[in-house]
């Protein structure tokens, strides 16, 4: 295995854009305790978790796509349809949360299920049906309603505001936990089982895959359906986060979550890449954000300004590294 | 020709609900010195959307796609406004608005070609940041100017035409004369066909995709400026927001392959003016503007499942004309195989 060496330590290739990425974080952390006071705390940290958990679940969802190559475009649109949804049952007809979040999750699931199977089985390219996928669901929003619609429901509200107490004055919010949760379980899948293997290799080559027997179209299918999951999750975490359901909810996410898999490292291209990678790359986009509240003359443009440099950066920084390049 | 015949039908379909709903819609009339009409709406509306399509089209017959199209747009237009409500005149403020942009187009084709970025990635770049660099321009507010000349660009008409189509006739016959009557089409059409291999032929792929990128963002300013122009601001957050999504959709709607390889000019305009026919026709037909996104997910699914070749052999398998279908994968790995089905 090709590894580089610093000093006695050697680090294999693969895991050297991970790397870069988790330096990066420490080093902004760092620069950022030096310069504003109160930045190096704990809950600065934690605070990145909870303002970014719905964030953090749909680029799980978005890694496993982008790892067999795909692309999806839908994830925005879908979890705004989730709040939606959410407040619409629970206000409306006043469902309890036990029916309506199972409903929200299986309607997520379903709209990835259809756009996997149209992807697969007509050979339409992912971003095109995606995109559609990304109108149908912003449609549909606007059709339950155009205005914002508040939760109120006893259940949700009191979940919402839970917190959990670390040591020593820290606490996250649940949906800190439940992101965590499913970033283990995404890591357990895609490094452990046969659908993980699948996913890779699927990406790697996909003609390869077919010729080693292994289920591409069935694999194919699965990502897009597990990004749907993740994306009505990632609605369900919002709508905790905003207590409310919204047409307009996470505009233009799918772009925080495809900069996020890249920064993290795993090549668009597919068949490479570590969900850790993601988890970082969402930190990293979250710190900017912090770093950028606490400066306080800097406007939010500035934010996207950065995030662009910052995937410059990056790409340049992986392109040695990514071994196979196209063209 | 066959190729364009699924769009096509498409857009007289479309049209042809309009008549249902609204009897003059096919009348054109000269009012005022100025031609008036739905069908002359839908082209006055459709223009920026066309150019900015024509220029998609060629970046995505290198084999590459540009993102950042929405942003240049939003440049273009934020720096436009910006010169002319610092008095810089007209032709000052457009030439600084569109060298702009060709120099974003370049940084683009750069970043693809020289460095060797992917093109979804090398173009995620500039369209993140460029909505951050014009709500910088404009330094986040909306510039709103009153400048009648260059209020002509977007809203303002010649010998009774809207400007917007002349400049879309113009765009549209350069590019067509460049790239069909001179070789730039097939050179092109090489390069998204085979870099490695155009490149050995002595083709200069890296200076082709340079151009290309630099066209396209060029396009995109015209575009920003006319958007721009027609409402007499700027708006740094919103404006051209999504353009690039429905520029790639009328690309692929016409036919374009998003592989690379060949490209189909009259396809993309088809294709563009098939989703502005859909945004006139929600908007006459009385769909509630709610649910127009939903309209028109489902004529998108429809026209890309129509056009898909396996889908089209599913559908049609009865009728026995064997359609140039495309393998699929598992097709494409017996044939190398050599293997008999």
């Amino acid at each position: 295995m090709t590894a580089l060496t610093f000093g006695r330590a050697s680090v294999p290739v693969k895991y050297l854009p991970v790397l870069v990425t988790g330096c990066l974080f420490v080093a902004m952390f760092v620069a950022g305790g030096i310069r504003y006071e109160g930045f190096a705390s704990g809950q600065v940290v934690l605070n990145v978790f909870i303002d970014n958990a719905f964030l953090l679940v749909v680029a799980v969802g978005m890694t496993f796509v982008i790892l067999t190559g795909g692309i999806d475009l839908s994830v925005g649109s879908v979890v705004a349809l989730s709040t939606m949804i959410a407040a619409s049952l629970m206000e409306g007809p006043g469902w309890p949360p036990y029916v309506v979040v199972p409903l929200v999750l299986l309607i997520g699931s379903g709209l990835g299920l259809v756009m996997g199977w149209i992807i697969q089985s007509f050979d339409i390219q992912p971003f095109i049906v995606t995109l559609a996928g990304m109108f149908l669901a912003r449609g549909l929003c606007y059709t339950i309603g155009t205005d914002s619609i508040p939760i109120r429901d006893a259940t949700f509200t009191a979940f919402a505001q839970t917190r959990i107490d670390l040591f020593a004055d820290l606490w996250v919010s649940p949906s800190v936990v439940i992101a965590l949760v499913v970033v283990a379980v995404a890591a357990y899948v895609l490094h452990y089982t046969r659908f993980g293997r699948s996913v890779y290799a699927t990406g790697g080559n996909e003609q390869s895959a077919l010729l080693m027997g292994l289920p591409v179209a069935r694999t194919k299918i699965t990502v897009y359906t597990v990004s749907g999951f993740c994306s009505a999750l990632g609605g369900v975490l919002l709508s905790f986060y905003m207590l409310s359901g919204y047409g307009l909810h996470a505009v233009g996410m799918e772009l925080d979550a495809i900069a996020a898999v890249v920064i993290g490292g795993t090549l668009l291209t597919g068949g490479t890449g570590f969900l850790l990678g993601t988890v970082l790359g969402v930190l990293v986009l979250g710190l900017i954000q912090t770093i950028i509240s606490f400066e306080g003359t800097l406007n939010s443009w500035w934010t996207k300004i950065f995030i662009g440099l910052l995937l410059f950066v990056f790409i340049l920084l992986q392109r040695p590294f990514s071994g196979r390049v196209r063209r | 020709m066959r190729r364009l015949l699924w769009p096509a039908v498409v857009l007289v379909l479309l049209l042809a609900l309009n008549i249902f709903f609204t009897p003059s819609f096919f009348s054109v009339q000269v009012r005022d010195g100025h031609l008036y009409g739905s069908l002359i709406d839908i082209l006055r509306f459709g223009a920026p959307l066309i150019l900015v399509s024509i220029g998609m089209t060629l970046v995505i017959a290198t084999g590459g796609i540009d993102l950042s199209v929405g942003s240049v747009v939003a440049i273009s237009g934020a720096l436009a406004c910006l010169q002319i409500s610092e008095d810089a005149g007209l032709p000052m403020a457009v030439a600084a608005a569109l060298g702009l942009c060709l120099v974003l187009g370049a940084w683009n084709g750069f970043l693809v070609a020289a460095v060797g970025i992917q093109p979804i990635i090398a173009t995620l770049i500039l369209m993140v940041a460029g909505r951050g660099l014009a709500q910088l321009i404009t330094d986040g507010q909306i510039i709103t100017i009153n400048d009648p000349a260059y209020k002509v660009i977007g809203g303002g008409y010649w010998l009774t035409v809207p400007f917007g189509i002349l400049v879309v006739i113009a765009v549209l016959g350069i590019t067509a004369f460049l790239t069909r009557r001179l070789a730039l089409g097939m050179l092109i059409e090489s390069v998204g066909g085979n870099a490695e291999a155009s490149r050995l032929a002595g083709i200069r792929a890296r200076g082709i995709v340079i151009m290309v990128y630099a066209s396209a963002a060029l396009c995109a300013g015209v575009a920003g400026l006319m958007i721009s122009s027609n409402v007499s601001s700027a708006d740094g957050n919103n404006a051209g927001l999504w353009i690039e999504l429905d520029a790639i959709l009328a690309v692929v709607i016409g036919g374009t392959s998003l592989a690379g390889g060949r490209f189909s000019l009259s396809g993309t305009v088809l294709g563009a003016l098939i989703i502005q026919t859909l945004t006139t026709t929600i908007y006459s037909i009385g769909v509630p503007p709610e649910t127009t996104l939903l309209f028109k997910a489902l004529v998108v699914t429809a026209v890309c499942l129509i056009q898909s070749p396996s889908f089209r052999a599913k559908a049609f398998r009865r009728r026995g004309r064997s359609a140039p279908t495309q393998p699929s994968p598992e097709e494409r790995v017996l044939a190398g195989r050599g293997g008999t089905a």
